[in-house]
């Protein structure tokens, strides 16, 4: 049986063009900010689990040995994890794994990108096969525009409707991030705008599009005594209630992306282990891996905020925008901010800040029940980690 | 502020030499006589596109070359209007994935013969469902690239 394993510190740095610091010193500052918050030192911290995108990105080979001393690593069982979007969120797993199995009690789990350093499309197109797919791909774009399509034709919506929808996710994640300090893009945007800003990739626009940023993020992870005993208040802990994670083929012809498998087996196991029946109504904040505005509504189906073909009404109704039924990306999300090994932790430490009742002027009142998510491969994993509070009703 | 902090500028090349084993030689050698053939998963039958050794749900070797046609219909596409570095084509260019009749998973590829100069207008050309057929190029050396793109095929 697997211990119980609550989230007790969430550091991470200001997000965006960090030409002011190397990737080390990115890397110490959100780890500083983690152990800060929860005052605790190199010293209590038993393992270290990390990650980024692949090593091209920064041009540094197996860049957690570069990072290991900002990690305060010394001395301590140090591994890297690698699943390009989903890094963060596998780093998270990980990280759980290590203290639920009883072998750690206190995980230092990091991811950070310096994507700005290089090329970042060229990379991620190197992610893909060089005898078949390589040529076509065309980085994260490329690939996921072909979803995006695809999703629209699925269910003979009307692609302006679908246009609409995305549109409005995109305003309301802007909006969302001019209360985060930490987003990368804080502009304010109208449904105009986004609609008229010049395609990057059929059906995608620039303002459907995330940008590329430097960043970091570190969790603190501990098992329920260490957690009661360091946390300041029981009420400051995230408790992990549920995870699930799955992945389809590396060839992106062999499996469908509307009715994503991977993306519905990784909620499903979570919601199972979680205890959650119906999702819409069960959670109360949900902070979804959206590269792109489209693909949130992929999401929304898959792990079943709504039915198939539903998801644009789920957004004409508000019901998953800014002081909806189920609020998505209250931190502004991945649209404004995609250090991409850092991304999917941030998800699970923005998800921990909402249900410890600590995410400052983006709290969503009242939140007990959150979902984190991150997507990677290449367009293959799909990976949930479901957070609570202990905490009675406010 | 941020000025004050220098950077400094490197570039890395590596070469590499990738291994296609007997399946990806033998798949692409097909491309000379213009044939594109799958293999076969023995269990749940499915003709795969590209050719594999073994089946990824399965976990079986595949038992069968099967040809599949030079035809098929568009899953899905789209535009790229973006640069980036090692990129094959300049963009603006259609990209997609194609269901060849006879294969059971699509294959990717460029699709050509569509008018770029209005980019708002391309989805009025390219259409999921779309009937298209493989251009080959004249000299072909054994790979993905000997295929030009797929076209619009006019039907009959």
């Amino acid at each position: 049986m697997s211990r119980k394993v609550g989230i007790i510190g969430v550091g991470q740095t200001k997000h965006g063009r960090r030409d002011d610091v190397n990737y080390i010193d990115l890397v110490y500052d959100a780890v500083r900010a983690a152990m800060e918050d929860v005052k605790i030192s190199p010293g209590d911290i038993d393992a270290v689990v990390s990650g980024s995108m692949p090593p091209p990105m920064e041009g540094i080979n197996a860049p957690h040995l570069y990072w290991s001393d900002a990690m305060g690593a010394f001395g301590k069982p140090s591994m890297r994890i690698a699943t390009c979007g989903s890094t963060g969120m596998s780093i998270a797993q990980s990280a759980y794994y290590h203290v639920a199995s009883g072998l750690f009690d206190v995980v230092l789990a990091v991811g950070a990108e310096k994507m700005l350093e290089n090329d970042p499309q060229g990379t991620m197109t190197t992610v893909a096969d060089p005898f078949f797919q390589r040529p076509f791909i065309a980085g994260a774009p490329g690939v996921f525009s072909m979803q995006s399509i695809q999703y629209s034709h699925r269910y003979g919506l009307p692609e302006e409707r679908v246009r609409m929808a995305a549109a409005q996710i995109s305003v309301d994640h802007h909006t969302n991030a001019l209360d985060n300090p930490y987003a990368h893009i804080r502009i304010k945007i109208t449904v105009d705008d986004v609609l008229k800003s010049r395609i990057i990739s059929y059906p995608t626009r620039l303002l459907d599009v995330c940008p590329s940023s430097d960043g970091a993020c570190a969790l603190v992870f501990a098992c329920e005594e260490k957690a009661k005993k360091i946390a300041e208040s029981p009420d400051e802990i995230a408790w992990v209630k549920g995870v699930g994670y799955a992945g389809d083929e590396h060839f992106f012809g062999d499996s469908d992306k509307v009715v994503w498998e991977s993306a519905i087996k990784a909620s499903q196991e979570a919601y199972k282990m979680a205890g959650i029946q119906n999702p819409l109504k069960d959670l109360d904040v949900a902070e979804i891996y959206n590269p792109f505005t489209y693909q949130e509504l992929i999401y929304y189906e898959c792990f079943g905020f709504c039915g198939k073909g539903e998801a644009c009404k789920l957004v004409e109704d508000g019901a998953v925008l800014r002081g909806g039924e189920l609020p998505c990306d209250p931190s502004g999300g991945t649209l404004c901010t995609n250090p991409i090994g850092a991304t999917g932790l941030l998800r699970v430490g923005e998800a921990a800040l909402q249900v410890s009742g600590r995410a400052d002027k983006r709290q969503v009142p009242g939140a007990r029940t959150a979902l984190s998510h991150a997507m990677g491969g290449s367009d293959q994993f799909n990976g949930i980690m479901i957070l609570g509070s202990d905490k009675m009703e406010v | 502020m941020a000025e004050e902090y220098k950077s400094i500028k490197e570039e890395i090349h590596l070469p590499y030499k990738w291994a296609l084993g007997p399946v990806f030689t033998k798949f692409f050698e097909n491309f000379k006589e213009k044939k594109i053939m799958g293999t076969k998963c023995p269990k749940c039958h499915r003709v795969l596109i590209p050719a594999r050794r073994f089946c990824p749900r399965c976990f079986v070797d595949t038992d069968e070359w099967v040809q599949v046609s030079n035809e098929g219909t568009v899953r899905t596409w789209s535009l790229v209007n973006f640069e980036y570095s090692g990129q094959v084509k300049k963009p603006p260019y259609v990209q997609g994935l194609i269901d060849l009749d006879g294969a059971d998973t699509a294959l990717a590829h460029f699709i050509g013969g569509i008018d770029l100069s209005d980019l708002e207008k391309v989805p009025e050309q390219v259409k999921i469902g779309m009937r298209v057929k493989a251009r080959w190029k004249e000299n072909r050396e054994g790979n993905i690239l000997d295929i030009e793109y797929f076209e619009p095929k006019e039907e009959l």
